[in-house]
């Protein structure tokens, strides 16, 4: 799948947050980096289709199947892990193909605690793997990996490369080294 | 709830005030103005042993209840559609602030004069007392609802009946306990008093009424018991099982 996104703007209270952005994304990972407050977050939610342009198109998303890591973790605070699965791939959850998902992001495969009693790091892990258990055509990372440590970072990394082969993804970060550990491409909005 | 919630019931305290019950009746000396503990007692357990005592409550509890499960049958109905449509929202202001403003008294004697059937009259008030608490309680829980959740499961592509059993109900939910928890209470007062200006047959309120006729002063105090006893029972009861439905769902 092939997003083409031309000649973005988006703009809130007469204030520009996306200039003219153009870009065309493939199978793969795309790192989409540049300084705060440059639309980063803002051209992920149009992709999701959360936000409309003032002007541009976005095309190859009809009928795509979109899956997400918001920048807030987003989850069912008072449920388990597996249930923050479950709410998302309702017939499709198998538990066994979910705890080792989890396994896989360091978390554990069954844990009868709500995510409310999880860490900062462990409640975004469990935000990355239920959007890795969707089944998505279109996955969008903004900053995933917030809070995690060097090796649970690369463990989180890992996953992610193996987990999304042969599809599009597109990933906010700060870091450069993520890019590099990904083997991806980048996008700089400036 | 921890120990220092305010307004907690304890033993102690309830005994502290049956012992001033108690010595108001004896310093008073007059058992048909304030009969003791002790005579409201015997009196209750003599009512307590008669079949009577049990159908009279029995038909006033269904129909108060009726009223409240109406209530909360309407208030999901309406809050759902004021939370959707905002002309629904905006009709039914003027009807919840009148109810609101309207004195029961009111209320009872219109109802005694329009309803076909006494016995209807208790649902009927009890109905007007819970539906404005549980309607404006369970729109605020609707529109409390998280923006973002509902976002994220936009996205996913969610269908809206798990989206109602996993965002919805939980975030409603305690909003819901709060009004059912108010609501209840207002349900017992305001129905037995339209039981008592009803008079409908095998009543709680018909029992009052000749309490006060035949001067049986301990057989009123013995019926005021029993009302707040079962109120409060039955609360109890049914927070307990909204509880337990608020845990199962991670709340």
């Amino acid at each position: 799948m092939e997003v083409r996104v031309s000649h973005l703007w988006k703009s809130y209270h007469g204030e520009p947050v996306l200039r003219d952005v153009s870009f065309t994304a493939g199978p793969g990972i795309t790192c989409v980096m540049g300084p705060s407050g440059q639309g980063k977050t803002t051209l992920l939610r149009i992709l999701l289709g959360l936000e409309r342009p003032n002007s541009g198109t976005v095309e190859g998303l009809e009928g795509a199947r979109l899956s997400a890591v918001f920048q807030e973790d987003r989850l069912l605070l008072g449920r388990t892990a597996l249930d923050n699965l479950r709410f998302v791939l309702g017939p499709l959850f198998d538990p066994a193909a979910a705890g080792e998902l989890l396994a896989e992001l360091g978390l554990p495969e069954t844990d009868h605690r709500p995510v409310r009693e999880y860490s900062g790091g462990m409640r975004r892990r469990v935000a990355l793997a239920r959007a890795l258990a969707a089944p998505f055509d279109l996955l969008v990372l903004d900053e995933p990996f917030t809070g995690l440590d060097g090796d649970t970072r690369r463990r989180c990394l890992d996953c992610l490369r193996e987990r999304s082969e042969g599809r599009t993804v597109l990933l906010v970060t700060h870091d450069p080294a993520d890019g590099e550990a990904l083997g991806g491409g980048y996008l700089t909005l400036r | 709830m921890g120990p220092d919630r305010p307004g907690r019931f304890r033993l102690w305290a309830a005994l502290v005030w049956l012992l001033v019950w108690q010595a108001g009746s004896m310093a008073l000396n007059q058992p048909l103005l304030l009969p003791s503990p002790v005579t409201v007692a015997a009196c209750l357990g003599r009512l307590m042993a008669t079949a009577a005592f049990w159908a009279d409550l029995g038909c006033s509890a269904l129909r108060i209840w009726g009223g409240f499960f109406l209530a909360c049958a309407a208030g999901v109905l309406c809050a759902a559609l004021a939370a959707r449509f905002r002309r629904m929202e905006e009709l039914l202001a003027p009807l919840t602030a009148t109810i609101k403003a309207v004195p029961v008294m009111s209320f009872i004697i219109l109802a005694f004069l329009w309803l076909p059937r006494r016995g209807l009259l208790s649902t009927l008030i009890a109905f007007l007392m819970a539906f404005p608490v549980l309607y404006g309680n369970l729109l605020s829980g609707i529109r409390a609802t998280d923006p973002q959740l509902l976002e994220m499961a936009r996205v996913f592509r969610v269908p809206p009946s798990r989206q109602l059993w996993y965002i919805r109900i939980p975030q409603v939910l305690p909003y819901f306990r709060t009004a059912a928890s108010l609501g209840l209470g207002l349900c017992w007062k305001a129905g037995v008093a339209a039981e008592v200006i009803g008079l409908p047959a095998r009543s709680v309120g018909e029992r009052l009424y000749d309490a006060k006729v035949y001067f049986e002063v301990p057989e009123l105090f013995a019926w005021t018991v029993t009302i707040v006893a079962v109120s409060v029972a039955f609360e109890k009861l049914f927070l307990r099982l909204v509880d337990g439905a608020a845990e199962r769902m991670g709340l």
